[in-house]
């Protein structure tokens, strides 16, 4: 862990504009996520970091209400989206997923068009008046998702067809496409070489500043690199969370100490 | 010897030789089982499989080629003086058969001894009364000719049947003792006898396939006759279907096509919205315990008898329809559209209830393999269930939805029970949906049933119906391919 690198992780104070408190969820009888109290700051790159099947991913979809889509599923806390509770019985999960938009850890473009995919979101959305709006927003979105000049000769293919890593940055793009003010990334890398990978980072970087993210992932090297703000989660419990910089030099709790030395994990 | 005797005995061998080649591999490794090439059971199936496999080859050939033989042998010998006008080699050589089979039976049953029916000489006893009296009726009288080969016949046949018992249990002996002296130690049974299993399966499916191509080249045969005997033009292109049997036919098969294609459309309009809908509730909006409950229940129609289908078509949908449509005042509509139950309306729509259970449970299926990840994508950008599963789900499973479509109508094309029984007889051309109208594959049945002539078109007419409703489902079986091949590349 010695040739990590600590870079240009300034952390200025901004807006709370997620604020989870005392969440729990159960898979029926499994309580995966205790007690879970974190505030996730506005244009901000927020990671979350942790073993596996410690609940970073489970609370990740609270965020937006995936976690609705399982039968199973039950959460109990508040999650308060600028000050709302977003599982409030007035709020319409579809338009909260329209406000919290998601990527997934595996590319997942629909059996559409590039131009389809994009214009998906802002078309079930109502969000383009007409033919030339759509096309604006689709083009903003796709140079957002740092894929303009991949694909912008070829529009009307398949977006299957494009490489794992540009499958991910045209997921990126149509989650932006519908303008939304936090970005869940759910390990966003995990299914990319090394190339993509530093693209996508690099995209990520370009997004904190019109959106809060929220990174899960399973490499603490990417966490380092991307984030200002990190939470460490084990077994379900949020054991810490605090400046991303703090969190890697000095960590207060032994058990991230030992995780991020590659102790546990 | 009876041919089950034979297939018991060899069956018998083949148990004791699994038997004695495991004993005698474990014996070269003297008990222990570690030093075996192979597991000892493999000995012991390669000496069983080869014991038995290919004597049941050579008997099935042999059974398979002995008649073929002895018919060519036998029938040579009748004169042409005994084949009556009209008549053909082949009518008396099925006589001769009769006669042959007539003398087993009564030898068998005795009331005859072996010399007796050797020795037979016809008009010397009364052959016809003889035989009738243990069950084998025969047309006329015996003629010298023909018993004079019937009994060359059997002589032939017992002689072959010996020869066959013989030549099959050496076959089984020879591959019993060459296994069994091939068993040792060091001997690669497995490697032999997944060899064996191999050649098993490739037999099967050739099998499979051959069965197949002989369908079709006996229809091909036979449309052949047809088209001999009546014009190909007429066929393909008169517009009417009026079989007699006067000889002046007009048997084309248009209005049949019509009938066939108006009801599979009107059972696909019912069968295809239902079916998919229930697809999709099931799929995507059903709980874990509605689906266990609803999905076998609908699977049940599937399993319903089609004549159960062309009952509730007779006696409970088409008296309905009429109610509604027909009956003048008394009428539920007042009309006097309809006069009978049998229509294309009731027939399509019972083959449509019919078909939902196809296109439902093939749609289901494809519905669920779409990855969970396509909806998460689509709801994750806050999108509701009905836009999923209407803009991303059902696109993703179009091509396997049109196969599913295109394979009911398939089966709507071939239906028979339904048809007959719910659709009426009159061949026309018709676009009111409350006609009765006719179908190619209830033609079929109507002119094969009954007292029928092999040698008239208007029997023969219906293996070139049977070959037409063979394309045209082949064609659309192809045309499934095609799509959902050329959507696959598209969305891979």
């Amino acid at each position: 862990m010695n040739d990590m690198t600590v870079v240009d992780n300034t952390v200025e104070t901004q807006s709370i504009k997620i604020a989870a408190k005392d969440v729990n969820v159960y898979y029926g009888e499994a309580h995966a996520i205790k007690d879970v109290n974190v505030e996730i700051e506005d244009k901000t790159v927020t990671a979350f970091i942790g073993p596996s099947g410690c609940g970073k991913s489970t609370f990740l979809r609270c965020l937006n209400r995936m976690n609705d889509t399982i039968d199973i599923c039950r959460v109990t806390g508040d999650i308060l989206l600028d000050g709302e509770d977003i599982y409030d019985k007035r709020v319409d999960p579809v338009q909260l997923r329209a406000q919290v938009g998601m990527v997934f850890q595996k590319p997942n473009p629909f059996p559409k068009s590039i131009y389809d995919n994009v214009a998906y979101g802002p078309r079930i959305h109502g969000l383009a008046k007409n033919k030339a709006e759509l096309d604006e927003i689709v083009e903003k979105s796709l140079r957002r998702g740092a894929i303009w000049d991949e694909v912008k000769d070829r529009l009307d293919k398949p977006g299957t067809g494009l490489s794992g890593g540009q499958q991910q940055r045209l997921c990126i793009a149509r989650a932006v496409a519908t303008e939304p003010e936090v970005l869940l990334m759910d390990e966003p890398c995990s299914a990319l070489d090394p190339i993509a990978t530093a693209q996508v980072e690099e995209l990520i970087d370009e997004l904190r500043k019109s959106y809060s993210v929220v990174i899960v992932t399973h490499s603490m090297q990417q966490a380092a690199r991307v984030s200002q703000k990190t939470a460490f989660f084990h077994l379900g419990n949020l054991v810490e969370f605090g400046p991303t910089g703090h969190i890697f030099t000095n960590p207060e709790d032994p058990r991230t100490e030992s995780y991020i030395t590659g102790r546990i994990g | 010897m009876p041919t089950i005797w034979l297939v018991l005995v060899l069956i018998a061998l083949s148990i004791t030789g699994f038997f004695l080649g495991r004993h005698r591999a474990l014996a070269s490794a003297n008990g222990n089982s570690k030093d075996l090439h192979s597991l000892p059971v493999y000995y012991g199936n390669n000496v069983a499989l080869t014991a038995l496999v290919p004597a049941l080859v050579v008997m099935a050939i042999w059974s398979m080629a002995q008649p073929l033989i002895i018919d060519s042998r036998v029938s040579s010998m009748i004169p042409e003086s005994a084949i009556d006008e009209g008549s053909t080699r082949g009518l008396v050589m099925s006589d001769v058969r009769r006669v042959a089979e007539g003398l087993n039976i009564a030898v068998a049953e005795g009331a005859m001894t072996r010399e007796q029916a050797h020795d037979l000489r016809s008009g010397f006893s009364d052959i016809r009364g003889r035989l009738g009296e243990v069950g084998v009726a025969l047309g006329s009288e015996v003629r010298p000719e023909v018993l004079r080969a019937a009994q060359r016949y059997r002589q032939a046949s017992s002689t072959g049947n010996l020869a066959m018992t013989i030549v099959v249990a050496l076959t089984a002996l020879a591959g019993f003792g060459w296994s069994y002296s091939r068993t040792h130690k060091d001997f690669r049974a497995r490697n032999v006898v997944e060899r064996g299993i191999l050649a098993l399966l490739i037999i099967a499916a050739s099998l499979a396939i051959l069965t197949t191509v002989g369908i079709v080249l006996s229809m091909l045969f036979e449309t052949r006759n047809f088209f001999g005997l009546h014009s190909w033009r007429d066929f393909f292109f008169g517009g009417t279907w009026a079989p007699n049997f006067r000889g002046d036919s007009e048997l084309s098969f248009l209005p049949l096509l019509w009938g066939t294609l108006y009801i599979s459309v009107i059972a696909l309009l019912v069968a295809v919205p239902v079916g998919l809908f229930a697809a999709i509730y099931l799929s995507e909006y059903a709980g874990k315990a509605t689906r266990a409950i609803a999905k076998p229940l609908l699977e049940i129609l599937a399993g319903i008898p089609t004549i159960v289908y062309g009952l509730f078509a007779l006696l409970t949908v088409g008296p309905a329809l009429v109610r509604f449509f027909g009956q003048g005042e008394n009428g539920i509509l007042g009309v006097e559209w309809m006069s009978g139950a049998t229509s294309v309306l009731t027939a399509g729509v019972v083959m449509g209830v019919m078909l939902i259970p196809f296109v439902s449970s093939l749609s289901d299926d494809i519905i669920n393999s779409v990855p969970q990840a396509m909806r998460d994508g689509s709801l994750g950008l806050g999108a509701t269930k009905s836009e999923t599963v209407r803009q991303v789900v059902m696109p993703a499973a179009l091509p396997g939805i049109v196969g599913a479509i295109l394979l009911a109508a398939s089966r709507a094309i071939g239906e028979t029970m339904i048809v007959v029984m719910g659709a009426g007889a009159i061949a026309k051309f018709s676009l009111n949906p409350l006609d009765s109208m006719t179908t190619i594959t209830t033609r079929i049945v109507s002119q094969l049933t009954g007292d029928t002539d092999f040698a008239s078109p208007e029997t023969l007419v219906a293996f070139a119906l049977g070959l037409t409703l063979f394309v045209l489902t082949l064609g659309l079986n192809v045309l499934a391919l095609y799509i959902v091949r050329k959507y696959r590349e598209q969305y891979e």
